[in-house]
């Protein structure tokens, strides 16, 4: 009391911030508080994960419509690095929090058992045995991040070495009408030509087959993912579980069609450079 | 019946530990698993050899004793039946059984099939207990309870600590029993004014013993004997975003 008197003469101030970091150490520290982070921060990069893909959609309408969106990003400026910065803090405290789970639970069990599971009541096993999906979380996120840094590197930075097409992206802009091509262009003031680039980009073989595998293991990871994140958060109960499980499966199969739907449309010759 | 025991063997706390083969032979398929294992004790008492230890106590499926893993499974997997309530006929003639004990960290094995599950006890202290005047008996329906709740609190309330849990998680969390304990109290008008502080001291004691973290496989509610529901899972993070909120800290 005397301490308390003598920081806020009593006024309630340090109750406050004890209060404030009593939640944030409950959060932070504990094994509950850890998981409602992995289920928020997975909810908003879930967010990301499909406004990204109904953006890249646009590819389909033709050069005009994705070159005009990617502008209009481009001139959110400052609000496009607030974005950028939530989505950076927000991936981190995914993977961090994910580490520090999975260790603990590496360390919670140390000893596997001999015999693999075979209950009397067979048909039971699969209720028992945790599923491919649930058991493969962590290796399944930390490909997808390896990717994700791939893709950012591929189509973000323009790093020419690895989009394996023999072509600087660096290069490829737009004149206003976003459709005809301009040489020369200065990065910032002309507008990319992100049709091009993609059309370009996965026309590489492997390249595309990558881009599938990591969207396939992004699907698997959600399939689980975003039905586990109901239960941590504490929204999950029997009668909305059924539910709650079939928007998981849904929304990892939209989602991997289409997102695949680009490199297949390119390798395949629907989408081409006219 | 005759079978094959593949069953682990280890002398003490700090013994490696290893597994050893028994012959069970002329087993009534009407016996209890203990039962069995009662009857291949006998046989290596007699042959002048250490007994298996395993843990048993009301055999009526209320306690929560015994504590073995069965083929893989937790309790051997028939549901809602603990290994004393498991009967020998869900085998086969001839079939090899591994039985092991349960594996956590915060389990420690204490002899063959018998784990220290104090780690329990240690957690219930925290909380699960309601502080109130035990002298006289109170008048019934004094304090009214609906019977949705009470219900749902009773649902709870049938964990027996078994523990299996635990063993069936492949993290080994203990995520099922404190929920049950947390929820079977938070329910109930004679748990709320200790509420907040039992969801924040129950989940730190849990914790502190090295339990790993819910990854909502669904092993656990799957072979608990008592068919504790996962819902009280989710019902104890909302009870513990409750308390963070309204009281932050122990």
């Amino acid at each position: 009391m005397e301490l308390r008197n003598s920081i806020d003469g009593g006024r309630g101030l340090y109750d406050t911030f004890a209060q404030s970091m009593d939640f944030i150490t409950g959060i932070f520290k504990t094994s509950l508080g850890r998981k409602y982070l992995m289920a928020i921060t997975g909810a908003g990069l879930f967010g990301f994960v499909v406004m990204h893909m109904l953006g890249n959609l646009l590819v389909f309408a033709g050069p005009a419509a994705i070159n005009e969106y990617a502008a209009k990003l481009q001139a959110l400026g400052p609000l496009l690095w607030v974005a950028r910065i939530g989505l950076l803090g927000m991936v981190g405290l995914h993977i961090w929090s994910a580490l520090k789970l999975t260790s603990e639970n590496r360390e919670a069990r140390t000893v596997e058992y001999e015999a693999a599971a075979e209950p009397v009541d067979a048909h039971r096993r699969d209720d028992i045995v945790a599923k491919f999906a649930a058991r493969t979380m962590i290796f399944s996120g930390l490909i997808i991040a390896a990717f994700a840094f791939y893709h950012l590197a591929h189509y973000t930075w323009k790093v020419p070495q690895i989009n394996g097409a023999s072509a600087d992206f660096e290069s490829f802009y737009v004149a206003e009408d976003f459709v005809t091509p301009l040489e020369g262009g200065v990065e910032g003031k002309d507008h990319a030509d992100i049709f091009k680039m993609i059309v370009t980009g996965f026309k590489v073989p492997a390249v595309s087959v990558f881009y599938v595998v990591a969207v396939g293991l992004l699907c698997v990871h959600l399939s689980h993912g975003l039905s586990a994140m109901f239960q941590s958060l504490g929204f999950k109960n029997k009668n909305l579980a059924p539910w709650m499980d079939r928007f998981a499966m849904g929304a990892s199969a939209l989602i991997f069609i289409g997102y695949i739907s680009i490199p297949v449309s390119v390798l395949a010759g629907f989408i081409i450079i006219k | 019946m005759d079978l094959k025991l593949k069953v682990w063997r280890q002398d003490n706390a700090g013994d490696v530990g290893r597994f050893e083969e028994y012959q069970a032979r002329d087993i009534s398929p009407d016996m209890s698993f203990l039962e069995m294992l009662d009857v291949v004790n006998e046989g290596l008492i007699g042959s002048g050899k250490e007994p298996i230890a395993f843990d048993s106590d009301c055999r009526e499926g209320i306690c929560g004793s015994c504590s073995m893993v069965i083929n893989g499974t937790a309790h051997g997997g028939q549901k809602g039946t603990t290994a004393c309530q498991l009967h020998m006929r869900h085998f086969s003639d001839g079939m090899t059984i591994t039985i092991e004990p349960w594996r956590a960290t915060a389990f420690p094995v204490h002899r063959d099939l018998v784990v220290d599950r104090t780690a329990f006890d240690r957690i219930q202290q925290k909380g699960g207990f309601i502080s109130v005047r035990t002298g006289s008996v109170p008048d019934a329906n004094a304090i009214p309870v609906s019977k949705d709740e009470s219900d749902l609190a009773m649902d709870a309330a049938q964990c027996i600590g078994c523990g299996a849990c635990v063993a069936a998680c492949k993290n080994a969390s203990a995520m099922l029993f404190v929920a049950a304990k947390i929820s079977h109290l938070s329910l109930v008008p004679q748990g709320q004014p200790e509420r907040e502080r039992r969801a924040l001291a129950m989940v730190k004691q849990m914790d502190d013993e090295g339990f790993g973290n819910c990854t909502v496989t669904g092993s656990c509610e799957a072979v608990c004997p008592k068919e504790i529901s996962l819902d009280f899972i989710a019902r104890m993070n909302r009870e513990y975003g409750r308390a963070l909120i309204k009281k932050g800290t122990v």
